[in-house]
This record gives structure tokens, sequence and C-alpha cells, in this order.
């Protein structure tokens, strides 16, 4: 079968690949793209760990074919970062322990962006609603639930 | 070969396909479809993917609703008309699932899945379908249920249906292992129109207690005439199970499902759900 | 966040705290946020390959023919191996350490001992490709008998599992089938017990569910060598098993890993190196094999089911004066190290109470289910569980606060262990005094000066008479004890049954308590009679250790 160009924005750059018609976005960004940051875990739309934004939506790569994504933008956890300059929702993380492993924060951080990047003053309920899609194995989901508060803050306060 | 994937423009084209390739399947979210592909499950055959503007077209202004079969979960969320429509609706997987979960894929999703319409169940939906050439039919969402199981249905355009009769009129109702989503041990919907404090029309519909969400109909006859007080709710409770057929899967037992049912259908039917 | 109860045994150490109670950053942490942090899977490499594999559906069949040539010929497919391609397809775990008999292969070969046991493993330039070709496999069987339970695995004449233990149990020492240990004479005491009180708990198999699932990438690299990236718990460990399984010398594999999407357990069985490194070696490529979440659920060892039964001799005054316990390890249908989880389990009776009559049996059985691995507490949280639920039992039974009970009944230095050693720097009774304080739970005074460090030893450290005997030789199934019967003829706990009605036990939590009635003691309540100078007990010879942690575990190398 023909592989099919794909052309797409990948935390602001500008990408193009050749795709396997049935190539899930997630295969795409990690093995085709390098970018490691969203991860596999189930396959199966459950866990979550393959959340990325899809202009501005948050989605799960695993499900998401690449030849639907022609001309959008996705962001990961990768491109959060600016240069040296954690994103506020990274550097929260750090400092409320909201990982152990650390395979779910990719994804964790995305669904978090998702959410601040709409409601930047979210309530808790919103907060755990928010990352109902994302599965954690380790923390137990307070650390993070009080991380993205806390960031979601920090960001008012910076703002005011 | 490996799975394909063809996009189309146009409706009439996609059912033309569907109609005549027995390996096409129609892309909706995705979210059932390329589970499959990533499970080895699927290694075949062509994945469709159909644009029509009918698709995702929203009419929800009026008394009569019509929402394309390709509108998602996070469209129905977003639109404050389908405030009803809500509750079952953010049921429906974790934020991300929603963006691409469809109305037309959550009508062919098996048991326990399709809490959305066990929704447009109780709300006497009817559905249009195109199925190879010779244009669209519409065709009661129940009887489309019946006949899925055989296959070849068609491709669903839209769903439509009347706006429920007031705010408190319709309910819905998701139970759950897992909060705040989780697949469904069970979920009910309830359309309880009043008049002059008496309900007439009633319509109740099951999810994941059969082989396709149903109606409930013996509660609806129990239901209909009488006021909504304790007595009517005690004899609805009665009723409850009838017509059930509801499975033993990964989520809960058949036993487990009978047992709670009328508990949680008397919870509704009191206003009692959180 | 922490609290330091500084007032507990404070004479016993410095206070010199200089990282322990303040918040450290993880080393990873930075990694974690910014999606830098390396998983086994986050490595690209040239020409990847990609290996899934063909699944037994059966629980228990003989393979009659397997035939593998539309996958070869299928679109993608590089390689296929089958269990001959395996150097050495039959190994255990703990061979590393000499411990037990290899009796699990890599790819099964002439049958299959349980749902999901690996056959054929093909190898495809991409996933979806392997995958196509993995339906491609035609194997024929004919189904077995299974046999899904434990105490139905131990009876004669029960259908074998695993041929390397026909009795379906670990062989210990090449004398025992199980694990005993004897302290005492229970029989004697349960019948001069006020109460004897039997109970069976149960738990079934757990899923460890990590987010990140099983899985390897292997490529070849300079030298001759093979440099494998790895989820592995330990990387030694199985480096160790992947050398022995493909007879290749340890310093050709280069493992990388120690960074685990949770591990928890499940991750120590090696289930994904082995054919990964000989995909690497078979195509001189990379190869990645990865579980999916379905396979991983199935094919991914759990945390075993354990069936436990105790039974307890309890005086009206609420000592314990017997406990019997039968621990039961469902090991699935290789040992892996379900062995030494019941080493562990053994270990851990009675539990922290001293009891003057402990008689301990505890089983590794092999069954049809998947084999089970370690997981958190591994071998004693079951049996912890089952232990506690029976104190609250106890204590209702007996009417005597649940706390009290435990504080009456806990061990205290200086006192003799049912596995002969003498307890030290124990702290039960700390525990049990802080956790009822932190929830208002009232407690006696003589609870509440109870201590740890004061009542025990003296003839608490002593080593009774003890009863042995030998039940449970190797291939003598009619010297095995009976299971423990509830109630004559009582069939054994089926999978599943919906749960009868059964009185919600309420612990009598009463703001005045009874007083226990603490054996030698005055009305006036004084703690326990303190042992003025405690003598020095007479100690057994320490056992000869070899490698330390399993000194007690070891055979020599088979």
């Amino acid at each position: 079968m023909a592989r099919m160009p794909v052309q797409f924005r990948l935390n602001g750059s500008d990408r193009a690949v050749f795709v396997e018609p049935a190539e899930t976005l997630l295969g795409t960004i990690r093995r085709g793209l390098g970018d490691f940051a969203p991860k596999f875990g189930c396959g199966q739309g459950t866990c979550g760990v393959c959340t990325v934004l899809v202009d501005g939506e948050p989605r799960l790569g695993c499900l998401t074919l690449s030849v639907t994504c022609e001309g959008r933008s996705i962001e990961t956890a990768s491109g959060l970062a600016d240069g040296p300059t954690l994103h506020p929702l990274q550097a929260a993380f750090m400092e409320h322990f909201a990982a152990q492993c650390g395979f779910c924060t990719p994804g964790m951080l995305m669904a978090a962006k998702a959410l601040l990047d709409r409601n930047p003053d979210p309530t808790r309920v919103e907060v755990v609603e928010a990352i109902a899609g994302n599965i954690c194995r380790c923390t137990g989901y307070e650390p993070i639930i009080n991380a993205i508060l806390a960031a979601a803050q920090q960001r008012g306060a910076r703002r005011a | 070969m490996p799975v394909n994937v063809r996009i189309v423009q146009g409706l009439q084209e996609a059912a033309s396909i569907l109609a005549g390739d027995r390996g096409a399947q129609l892309l909706g979210g995705g979210t059932l479809l390329v589970r499959a592909i990533n499970e080895g499950s699927m290694t075949e055959g062509t994945l469709l993917r159909a644009v029509d503007p009918v698709l995702l077209a929203m009419n929800t202004g009026g008394a009569r609703v019509e929402l394309g079969a390709g509108v998602t979960m996070a469209m129905v969320l977003a639109s404050r008309d389908l405030s009803y429509l809500h509750a079952p609706a953010r049921g429906i997987g974790g934020p991300a699932v929603r963006t691409t979960a469809t109305i037309g894929g959550n009508l062919f999703a098996a048991t326990p899945y399709g809490d959305f319409t066990t929704a447009l169940l109780a709300l006497d939906a009817v559905v249009t379908l195109h199925a190879g050439f010779g244009g669209a039919r519409v065709m009661p969402l129940e009887e489309m249920l019946a006949n899925r199981a055989r296959g070849g249905v068609g491709l669903v355009a839209s769903v439509a249906f009347n706006r429920p009769a007031g705010a408190d009129a319709f309910r819905f109702l998701k139970v759950a292992r897992v909060r705040p989503k989780g697949v469904s041990v069970l979920s009910i919907a309830a359309h309880l129109p009043q008049n002059a404090g008496r309900i007439s029309g009633a319509r109740i519909a099951y999810g994941a207690m059969g082989p396709t969400p149903l109606r409930a109909k013996a509660v609806e006859r129990v239901l209909e005439g009488r006021s909504l007080d304790a007595a009517t709710i005690a004899a609805a409770k009665t009723a409850a199970l009838e017509g059930t057929q509801p499975a033993t899967d990964a989520i809960a037992s058949e036993w487990y499902r009978r047992e709670v049912l009328p508990v949680h259908l008397g919870r509704l039917l009191a206003g009692e759900t959180s | 966040m922490l609290e330091f109860r500084k007032d507990l045994f404070a004479d016993e150490r410095d206070d010199n705290l200089n990282v322990i109670g303040k918040g450290e950053q993880r080393q990873d942490m930075l990694g974690h946020v910014t999606g830098r942090t390396r998983f086994f899977d986050d490595h690209g490499f040239a020409g990847l390959l990609h290996l899934k594999v063909v699944r037994s559906p059966h629980h228990h069949a003989r393979i009659r023919s397997i035939d593998v040539s539309a996958a070869e010929r299928a679109p993608g497919v590089k390689r296929v191996i089958r269990g001959q391609d395996v150097p050495v397809n039959k190994n255990t775990l703990l061979s590393l350490i000499g411990f037990g008999k290899d009796d699990e292969p890599t790819l099964a070969v002439d049958k299959v001992r349980y749902k999901g046991e690996p056959i054929v493993a093909i190898i495809a330039d991409s996933e979806a490709e392997a995958l196509a070709a993995v339906k491609l496999v035609r194997v024929s069987y004919d189904p077995l008998p299974t046999v899904l339970d434990v105490q139905e695995a131990l009876k004669p004449g029960a259908v074998v599992v695993n041929e390397t233990y026909p009795g379906n149990y670990f062989e210990y020492h090449d004398k025992y089938d199980h694990q005993k240990l004897r302290f005492g004479d229970v029989e004697a005491a349960f019948r001069t017990a006020d109460h004897v009180l039997e109970e069976r708990y149960q738990m079934s198999p757990i899923e460890h569910a990590s987010t990140e699932t099983n899985g390897t990438i292997a490529a070849p690299e300079t030298n001759n060598r093979y440099v494998v990236h790895s989820c592995a718990q330990g990387l030694f460990f199985s480096l160790g098993t992947t050398a022995k399984i493909l007879a290749l010398e340890s310093n050709r594999l280069h493992f990388i890993g120690g960074t685990v999407g949770g591990g928890f357990g499940g991750k120590v069985d090696s289930l994904t190196e082995p054919l990964a490194v000989l995909g690497a070696i078979l195509t001189g490529r990379p190869v990645r094999y990865v579980l999916g979440r379905e396979e991983e659920m199935q094919f991914g060892s759990p945390r075993g089911a354990e069936r436990h039964v105790i039974k307890d001799g309890v005086m009206r005054d609420g000592r314990i004066v017997a406990r019997q316990v039968s621990s039961y390890f469902d090991a699935g249908a290789y040992t892996r190290l379900s062995s030494y989880g019941v080493v562990k389990c053994i270990a851990h009776m009675p539990g922290p109470y001293t009891i003057p009559n402990v008689r301990g049996d505890a089983y590794c059985v092999f069954t049809n289910r998947v084999p089970a691995t370690a997981m958190r507490g591994f071998g004693v949280t079951g049996l912890d569980f089952s232990i506690e639920v029976q104190m609250d039992k106890l204590a209702h039974l007996v009417g005597i606060d649940p706390m009290e009970f435990r504080i009456l009944n806990a061990y205290r230095d200086g006192d003799m262990k049912a596995h002969r050693r003498v307890a030290h720097n124990t702290a039960l009774i700390e525990c049990v005094q802080v956790a009822a304080q932190k929830v208002s739970w009232p407690l006696s005074e003589t609870a509440r000066r109870a201590s740890s460090l004061s009542g025990g030893g003296g003839p608490r450290a002593a080593i009774p008479p003890t009863v042995t005997d030998e039940s449970g030789r190797i291939g003598r199934p009619e010297t095995r004890q009976a299971p423990p019967q509830l109630t004559p003829g009582a069939a054994p706990l089926p999978a599943y049954q919906p749960q009868p009605a059964v009185p919600v036990y309420q612990p009598a939590h009463q703001p005045v308590a009874p007083l226990p009635n603490y054996p030698s003691q005055p009305a006036t309540a004084a703690p326990l009679p303190p042992v003025p100078t405690p003598p020095v007990p007479t100690l057994p010879t320490p056992p000869q250790h070899g490698a330390a942690r399993f000194s007690s575990a070891f055979t020599r190398r088979r």
C-alpha cells in the first residue's frame, strides 16, 4: 500500500512525513519524527499516556490516524518549555512531586495544558475531570491535582 | 494487505462503498476501529472516512433537534441548547476521547458501550440512513438497533428527536466502577413528561442490560398516567428487570447488574442521583 | 507531612537526620516533566523490526502441529522463531542462584500449560505486518483437562500441569512438598483453648497494570555485542537470564535500563528480553518486542492468587495460645519466583505476635493459570491481610477491643519467635498506640503503658518442646495433611459466587473498654512484670550462610 504524505506543525515546527494509511499519530510522532514524549500504554484510549494537543484540543495519539491531521498544529510535552525556561505546569509538577516513574507525565501535562489554556482558573473538580482520561499508577493523583492548581494560581498571579 | 484508509467526499459515495466492500468500515472518531488495529484484531480491509457537512450539522434551536452522526461528544458538551444531553456525553471516556468520539460511532458500539445511544433511545430518536444506492431513509432508532447485529445497516447520516418536555423531564444516570470515567456497569435514561402532575409518554431506556440499548417498556407501562410518588416508584422497581438480558463481562456480572438496576432506577425516578 | 515520633525508642539512635523528612527532588524529575526521560521504547534505530507472538488460546493442550509457512511468506515478515531455535529452551528464573529446576520453555514445543503461553515469534518490518502474520500461523491442539484450583491440584491423581514437578508442587530441599514451620504443640493447645476459630481467606491474582507494558528493544552493537534496552526492574538478573537462555557469554550483552514506567514487581520475569535478543541475533537487525495491553493483562505475570486457612486457639482472657496456618500459593503453570514467595510467607507466620504454639505449612502449587510473579510485599501481603482480619474476628469472639487485643498478643523484644530467632527491635505495640491516638480510639491505661521494650524474654524466650512430623514428603501424597475443611465435605471456594448476606462486624468501640485480663497482673494495672536483668537466651546455632538472603532455601545447583 502506498504511503501517504501528511504535513502538520509539531511544537511550532512545520513537519512533513510519509505515513502508512492506518498509521497512528502516536507512531508517527515517536518513530517517524523522533519525539518520544507521548507514550504507548494501551492502544485503546483508556490510559491517556499518549495524550497530545491537536489544535489545542486533547486527543489520544494512539487512536488518531495521522492522515486525518493534515494542516493541524500538534503539541507534545517536548514543546512545553520555552528554551531553558520550564512551562509553569512543568515547574509546578516538579515542586509538588507530581511524578514518580514519569511514564504518565507527558500525557498528564498535555491534559492539564488543554484545561488551563481554556479555563485559567479551574476548580478542583474541573481539574479532576480534566485528567479523568489519564491513569497514574504511582502517585495516587493528589500531587498532580495540587500541581495543576498551583500552576493555575501562579499564572493568575503573574497576569495580575 | 495492511489496513487501507480512504477519504471520500459525500455521504452517498461513502454509502455505496460500504455496501459494495465487506472489508470497509466507516471511521467515526476511531475510538473503536483504531483500537482494533492496535490490538491486531483488524489487520486488513479499509477504513472509510466520509467528509460531508451533513455529518457535522447541529440544528439545536427548535423543538425538533437534528444532529449529524459525526458530531462529537465535545461538540454536544459545548452546546448550551443540548444541556439535557450533557450527562450522557460527559460520561463517555475522558476529555481526549470526547474530542473524537462521535454520535454515529456510539450507535454502533457494542455493549457495554453505547451510553449516548441509550439517551437517544429514551428521546424516541430516529436515524437517517444511507444504504447503498437509493438515497436516504428514516428509521426509528429502536429498529436500527434490532437490525444492528445482522449488519448491513448502512451509514447513519444523522439522528433526530424532539427536545425533551422540560428541564427536569429528562434524566440520565451512568453506573461505573471507576469515576469520573469508566465503562458502564449500566446506564439509565428516562424521559418523563408530565401532564397535570401525571406522567404522559414515559420513555425509559437501559444501557448494558442487553445486547443493545433497550427500552424498558414494562416500566413505561407502570409509570403511564401516574404521578411520580413513592408508590409509583416502588411499582416501577418491581417491573424494572422485565425484558433485560444483561451479560457477564469484564466490568460486571449478570447477577450484579440484575441486583443493582432496580435500585438505581428507583433513585433516578426519585431524583436522588448525585 | 511527615511527623517524627522522636519520643519512641529515643535512646536507640542518634538524632542526626539530614535528609529524611526534608523534601528532596528526584534526580529524574526534570527528565520526566520535559519528556526527556528515556524509557526502553524511547530509542530510535534505523531498520527497526517488530516482534509479535503467537499464543495459546487454551489453558492446557498438547500441540499436535505448528504450520508457519503462510506466516513466513506474509508481507514484511523477516524471520519466524520456533522453540527449536531457542538455544536453551527450558529455564527457571532462580536457577541463577541454584534454586529450583528448569521448567519453563521460552517458546512452547509440544505442550501449552496456560492461556497466553508463547509458541511462535514473528519478526516483521512493522507491528501491523507482524500482527497480520501472527493470524496466519496454524497451530493444532489437543485440549487437555485443566486444574485451576490450588487444593484440587494437590490431590492425588490431579491433572499434571508441569512434568518437571509431577505432584504439582515445588520441591523444597529434596524432602518436602512445601515449607514447614513447627513450634510447640498446636493440637494440645487447641484441646485446652477456650475457643477455636478457623477461617479461610483468599485472593485472586492481581494485575500490576503499570502504564508502561513489558518490552525490550535489542540491537547488534559493536564488538559482537548486543545492546538491550530493557524495562526490567533488575538489569543484572535479566542479563543473566538472557545469557543463560541464549547460551551467550554475559559480556556479549549490554543491558541499559533502570528507568521503568512502573514496575511494582511486574517487570522481574524477563518476559521479553530473551526473544528480542534472539531476534536481533537471527536477523542481524534491531528488534522491538513490546506487549500490547491485552497481552500484558493476559500473559504478563500477575501477583499470584493465594489461599490461607488460619486456625487459632484463644483463651477467654484474650491470649492466643495456638496458631495453625495453611497457605497455598497459586504459582500458575511455572515456578518463576513463587517458590521464593512461599519462603517469605512462612517467614511471616504467625504475624508480629508471640504465640507459644505455631504450625505453618506453605505450598507452592502449579495450576493451569498464568505463571505468577512478585508484587509489592511479595509473599506476605496476602498472609498479613488474612492474619489481621483473623485478629479482628478473634477479638470480637472474646469480646475484647481489637486494638487492645493486638497489644496483648504483640511480640516484645526478647521473645522467641516461631522461627527460633529472638525478637529484636519490635515496635508493633507502639504502632498500635500511635494509630489509636491518631484516631482518638480509647485505650486502657494498661494498653497505653505497654511497651515493646518490657515484658518480653524470660519464659517467653524459651523454645518449647516441639512436635515435628513427616507430613508432605516429596512423592508421597499420602503423607500430606488433608487440606483443612471448614465443614465436612466442603467444596473448595468456587472462582466466583454471589455474596450471601453476612453480618457486618462492628468493632467494639466503647468509650470505656473492658480491661483485658493480662496474665500475672495485679488489679491495679501495672505493666507486664518486667524481666529484671534479662538473661541472655540460649540461641540456637545460627545456620550456615551461603548466599545470605536465600540461606534457608539453598539447594545445590541442578
